[in-house]
């Protein structure tokens, strides 16, 4: 009941600490992440892929990724003082933890590909850049975009630690109830950020979808693969 | 908020890497993993108790599949950092809060392994051994479960592995293995030497479980072995 209170009341609607600016600064953080994450990751995977390598990097960066605590990593980035406290630090902690999904995920899409489907866009006169445009990539999106999401997903959930080095987002109301001891401001803030999670997972499920060749659609009826199935 | 030193050395001498640090705090550093390894161990063998009965059920009930693996789907998208403070009311500031959320998280893993190894045994197999007259019991403890046994364990080791890591974020109510050190190193004026031997020693502890149960893994199948010969 203290909760509906909270979440009715008006003065949390708005200014710097309202859920509406709190929200918009965890989504800045993981749209900010994300992209760099994306520039890196993306053209390095999408060629290693094309040459048919990097399947071990891919998988060795991904064990890697999982051995090292993302709290560690934040919290060394917000004590080196170039960097300091803040969101900077927590944006590029964002960013290379997102890098191991986007990774494995693109070379197992790029590497999925059949060598004979190639083959006969390279009998029907493409190009090399037209093969990998318009066969190689399409045929790999749903490897990707699954990527994508899961990066994106976990970048949004981890943003939240944001607020444990002196960030914004929605862990600020997590971290400053346990200050605190305010007990509704802890629920409030983890219940704020379990949706947006959920939210970000529903949008790219969606995005998937619509950006998955037609074709392929009937294929992927079952689960969609997730990074970390039997590797 | 970082607040002013206790115990941290003067800004001009904060190394990183401090052996004297090792050395001068060796029990901390004891006591914490000895913490974060039964955490750890706990909250993945909660998230194997519930897994293998959901497992064997989902495989009977083959409606149950969808739903059981989309609400673990949906619980792993919640992050650690809100699980614990969603579960903080329940259990208060207590291991439990910790070792539950955790086990959340190895449940999805280990469960789809499961059901992903056990589905990939070969059919023929199955009707081999029945047509040897095994009953339902023998051939899913003689044959699916040793033929699926290496997917298995590949799901427990990167639970396992993932769950090193995520032990940190127990810091916030007071559990968090290395993780209490890394927090409270960063509180102390930034005590490097102790943030970055704790974070070592929690990337240390992750390789050690997973260089054990890929061992494991390895052994579980002797048809993988003889091929590497």
């Amino acid at each position: 009941m203290e909760l509906w209170a909270w979440f009715t009341d008006p003065a949390h609607w708005s200014g710097p600490n309202g859920i509406p600016v709190r929200t918009w600064e965890q989504v800045l953080m993981s749209t900010l992440a994300m992209g760099i994450a994306l520039g890196v990751a993306l053209p390095v995977a999408v060629l290693l892929g094309h040459l048919r390598r990097g399947v071990l990097l891919a998988t060795n960066l991904s064990n890697v990724g999982r051995a090292v605590p993302t709290l560690g990593v934040l919290i060394i980035l917000a004590s080196v003082p170039s960097i300091g406290v803040g969101d900077t630090a927590a944006v590029l902690a964002l960013a290379l933890f997102a890098i191991p999904p986007l990774m494995t995920n693109t070379v197992a899409g790029m590497t999925s590909v059949d060598p004979d489907v190639l083959d006969a866009g390279r009998a029907m006169g493409m190009t090399a850049g037209q093969r990998l445009l318009r066969v190689e990539l399409p045929l790999a999106a749903p490897l990707i975009l699954a990527g994508i999401r899961t990066a994106a997903v976990q970048v949004v959930a981890t943003a939240s630690l944001a607020a444990l080095v002196g960030g914004g987002g929605l862990g600020r109301y997590v971290v400053d109830g346990f200050a605190l001891q305010d007990g509704t401001l802890i629920l409030a803030g983890a219940i704020l950020t379990a949706l947006l999670a959920i939210t970000t997972e529903g949008l790219f499920a969606l995005l998937e979808r619509v950006a998955t060749p037609r074709a392929l659609l009937a294929r992927q009826a079952h689960l969609a693969p997730i990074a970390d199935v039997l590797t | 908020m970082p607040r002013p030193g206790i115990g941290a050395p003067a800004d001009a001498a904060n190394p990183w890497i401090s052996w004297d640090y090792v050395t001068s705090h060796l029990d901390d550093l004891a006591a914490a993993g000895r913490e974060h390894v039964l955490l750890t161990v706990s909250a993945v063998l909660l998230a194997l108790l519930v897994a293998f009965p959901l497992a064997m059920l989902v495989r009977r009930y083959r409606v149950l599949m969808g739903p059981a693996l989309g609400i673990a789907g949906v619980m792993y998208t919640i992050p650690s950092l809100a699980l614990i403070s969603l579960l903080w009311p329940v259990f208060g500031l207590s291991p439990l809060t910790v070792v539950l959320a955790l086990a959340v998280y190895a449940l999805l893993v280990v469960l789809r392994n499961t059901v992903v190894g056990l589905d990939g045994v070969d059919p023929t197999v199955v009707d081999a051994a029945r047509g040897m007259g095994m009953d339902r019991r023998g051939i899913l403890w003689r044959v699916e479960v040793p033929l699926a046994l290496p997917a298995i364990l590949a799901g427990i080791r990167i639970a396992t592995v993932s769950t090193v890591g995520l032990v940190t974020i127990g810091a916030l109510v007071g559990y968090g293995g290395f993780g209490s050190l890394i927090l409270s190193g960063f509180q102390q004026n930034f005590w490097h030497a102790q943030i970055f031997t704790a974070t070592a020693a929690c990337v240390l502890l992750a390789v050690l479980f997973e260089v054990g149960l890929h061992w494991l893994q390895r052994r579980s199948e002797p048809w993988g072995r003889e091929r590497a010969r």
